[in-house]
């Protein structure tokens, strides 16, 4: 498909020569479009930010008016997404980075985003996670509260935004953007238990940013620039003063990037927001916790890898596998402790944020290779879990209280559910949860921590399997009496409003994310090869800093700043 | 001069970090307010400070940082605020919200059981 298409698109850009607005970095070395995007015209790189932000700005509009176009104008904005990021997945596979200056302006002056195969992977996750969350929201979640559709779309606007960014502020600015779509998300037909989770998450990262903040105009003080291909060749060259000042400008921004990502001293406020955020919310937010993870993986690489030179380098490579690791222990014994289905989730999300850090704080090619792989499984999984914890909680009157509990209806298809869910996520055979956790075992071998390692991957995963399985057999293998009236009376004070009844959106969603999962296991040759071309990529920074600070700006057809000083001088003659 | 902004600095977020910790939402939104005040000068400081330099450009001088103040400092500066006021904003609205529905104004949403 993408030779029939391209070879289309040379035609055409034969005849008509490079378009006007057409950015250098889509053309390869002739001239010529490498992209399957072409009807773009060279600014496929900035159409993931656009797109949501059109669509959330017309919602905004839309929901005020009580449309009823709200739903579709939603789901067709995310399956478009959808589209794009496959073909910005197909364009990245090339290996090339694809940078893009923003109002034309060359880098490191302007802001640059970048496109290469780690970012186009995180996007894709991104749309697949998103369609599945908003297809659950139509369900009747989305009409609990105001603006679920709109907040949903500047989500997904900051999350590509983050993923896209080649500019240190620029990324702040899209912390932000996700974050305060992600304060109204969490919020969504609140409930004190949610108005309690919000004040706390918030508060913690207003704290994070101004952390970020600190770190970002320390980082330009010593610097003199916020591109970040542009800090990666500054850094390694600065004066030996200026040593400590960086060394704590890069582990402050570690800080940061470990608040967003969930590691050990930084992640208690994970599995309380995510367990009282509604469902379709905590789907999406689990590929927040996966934001984090790729700022570290992207600075850790860029700017402070081993390998960058100069004082920052390898700033935190020796306490980001062992934090990991205490994570990973810490988030099983959370997962055999929970007494509620969507605290377990949360602590699986938790544990593998911990594999994820490991992975990329050991740092070498395999390593970093297999966390990516078990990323695209981990993010998928964790986002079907937490749909199929609410319906799991509908079918038993509203509680995901792990006790006996007699369920509405037939337990098979959410048993079966369950079951793919548990084994997906705890790492058991055949399914891709296994396939990553092993190939980093195998990868982890030649590391000096191989036996730590070793040991707590396996034993954090028997951990979780145990307390699944409690939860599988509390849950479907012990028919309790139905609910009495006091239990269902103390579950609505604590703040859960009614269950929604099934509905075929729901369903939708939920087969859909786990067939995105089983997807992931059956397509594992083509995925782990991608991966670990991704992370050959992210270990090799020259070509990035190479392409971004390379990229030069498009010669205007028309040159309105050239006109206007003509005037000026005309005007002065005059005079 | 600088020591009587890093004084300052230092002062702010001294006494914004001491409210964070309190546990009361009033004490901890104070705080926040106070540390991004710390934050704005501190962004501002690492511009360098200078006493009466052209903000970017000044008659019949070449533009260079020795001529004039570094303006980006300035416009990143103008970011945090605005980020910073709107969020205070938010938090304001959910922390009234909460302490509506709980009649309880302490962070964890009810009073600690002494």
């Amino acid at each position: 498909m993408s030779t029939a298409r391209s070879h289309v698109h040379d035609r055409v850009h034969d005849r008509a020569g490079p378009l006007p607005g057409t950015n250098p970095a889509a053309l390869g070395a002739q001239g010529r479009p490498v992209s399957v995007l072409g009807l773009l015209h060279g600014h496929e790189v900035v159409a993931p930010i656009v797109l949501p932000l059109l669509a959330g700005s017309v919602l905004v509009l839309l929901e005020k008016a009580g449309s009823r176009w709200v739903a579709v104008v939603s789901l067709a904005a995310t399956l478009l997404l959808l589209a794009l990021a496959v073909g910005l997945l197909l364009q990245a596979s090339s290996g090339q980075v694809f940078p893009y200056l923003l109002g034309n302006w060359q880098a490191p002056w302007g802001i640059a985003l970048a496109l290469d195969r780690l970012s186009a992977l995180l996007l894709l996750l991104t749309a697949v996670v998103a369609s599945g969350a908003v297809l659950y929201s139509l369900g009747g979640d989305d009409r609990r509260g105001v603006h679920f559709h709109s907040l949903f779309q500047y989500q997904l606007m900051g999350l590509a935004g983050a993923f896209l960014t080649a500019d240190l502020f620029n990324l702040f600015v899209f912390f932000e953007v996700l974050l305060a779509a992600s304060y109204g998300l969490l919020l969504h037909g609140a409930g004190r238990a949610r108005l309690k989770a919000s004040v706390h998450y918030v508060v913690f990262n207003l704290v994070g940013s101004a952390l970020f903040l600190m770190a970002v105009s320390l980082l330009y003080a010593l610097a003199g620039t916020l591109n970040m291909a542009d800090l990666a060749v500054k850094l390694a060259q600065l004066q030996p003063q200026d040593a400590r000042l960086a060394q704590a400008a890069a582990l402050m921004l570690l800080i940061v990037f470990a608040v967003k990502a969930a590691l050990l001293p930084l992640y208690f406020w994970l599995p309380d927001t995510y367990a009282a955020a509604s469902a379709p919310v905590a789907a999406l937010f689990a590929i927040m916790t996966k934001v984090g993870v790729y700022a570290i993986a992207r600075m850790t690489t860029l700017m402070f890898g081993v390998s960058a030179g100069g004082a920052t380098a390898g700033a935190a490579a020796q306490a980001l596998p062992l934090l990991a690791l205490a994570t990973l222990v810490l988030a099983a014994l959370g997962a055999l402790a929970a007494t509620r289905l969507r605290g377990l989730v949360a602590y699986l999300v938790v544990a593998s944020a911990g594999t994820l850090l490991l992975a990329i704080g050991l740092g070498t090619a395999g390593t970093v290779a297999a966390g990516l792989f078990y990323l695209v499984n981990s993010t998928l999984v964790a986002a079907a879990w937490f749909l199929l914890a609410d319906r799991i909680s509908a079918a038993r009157g509203g509680t995901d209280l792990l006790e006996p509990r007699a369920l509405a209806h037939g337990w098979a298809p959410l048993g079966v559910a369950f079951f793919v869910a548990a084994v997906a996520v705890a790492g058991v055979p055949p399914l891709a949860g296994f396939l990553g956790k092993a190939w980093l075992l195998q990868a982890a071998v030649q590391t000096p921590l191989a036996a730590w390692v070793v040991a707590l991957v396996l034993g954090s995963s028997l951990a979780m399997m145990v307390a699944l399985s409690r939860a599988g057999s509390a849950l479907f293998w012990k028919p309790g009496e139905v609910a009495d009236e006091t239990t269902a009376v103390a579950t609505t004070a604590s703040g859960t409003s009614a269950p929604l009844p099934n509905h075929p959106c729901h369903t939708g969603a939920v087969s859909l994310l786990l067939a995105a999962v089983l997807a992931s296991a059956l397509a594992a040759g083509p995925l782990s090869a991608y991966t670990a071309a991704a992370a050959e990529q992210l270990l090799q920074r020259q070509p990035y800093i190479d392409a971004v600070l390379g990229a030069r700006p498009v010669p205007p057809a028309y040159d309105v700043r050239k006109e206007m000083r003509e005037r000026v001088r005309e005007r002065g003659e005059l005079k | 001069m600088l020591l009587l902004l890093a004084l300052g600095i230092g002062t702010l977020a001294g006494c914004g970090v001491w409210l964070l910790l309190r546990s009361r939402t009033f004490d901890a939104i104070l705080g926040l307010t106070l540390l991004s005040y710390a934050v704005n000068l501190f962004i501002f400081a690492m511009g360098r400070v200078k006493v009466g330099a052209a903000p970017i450009v000044e008659a019949g001088k070449s533009f260079t940082l020795a001529n004039t103040a570094d303006p980006l400092p300035q416009a990143l500066v103008l970011t945090a605020i605005v980020i910073s006021f709107s969020m205070t904003a938010v938090l304001l609205a959910i922390a009234l919200r909460a302490h509506a529905q709980a009649d309880s104004d302490h962070v964890d949403g009810q009073e600690p059981r002494s």
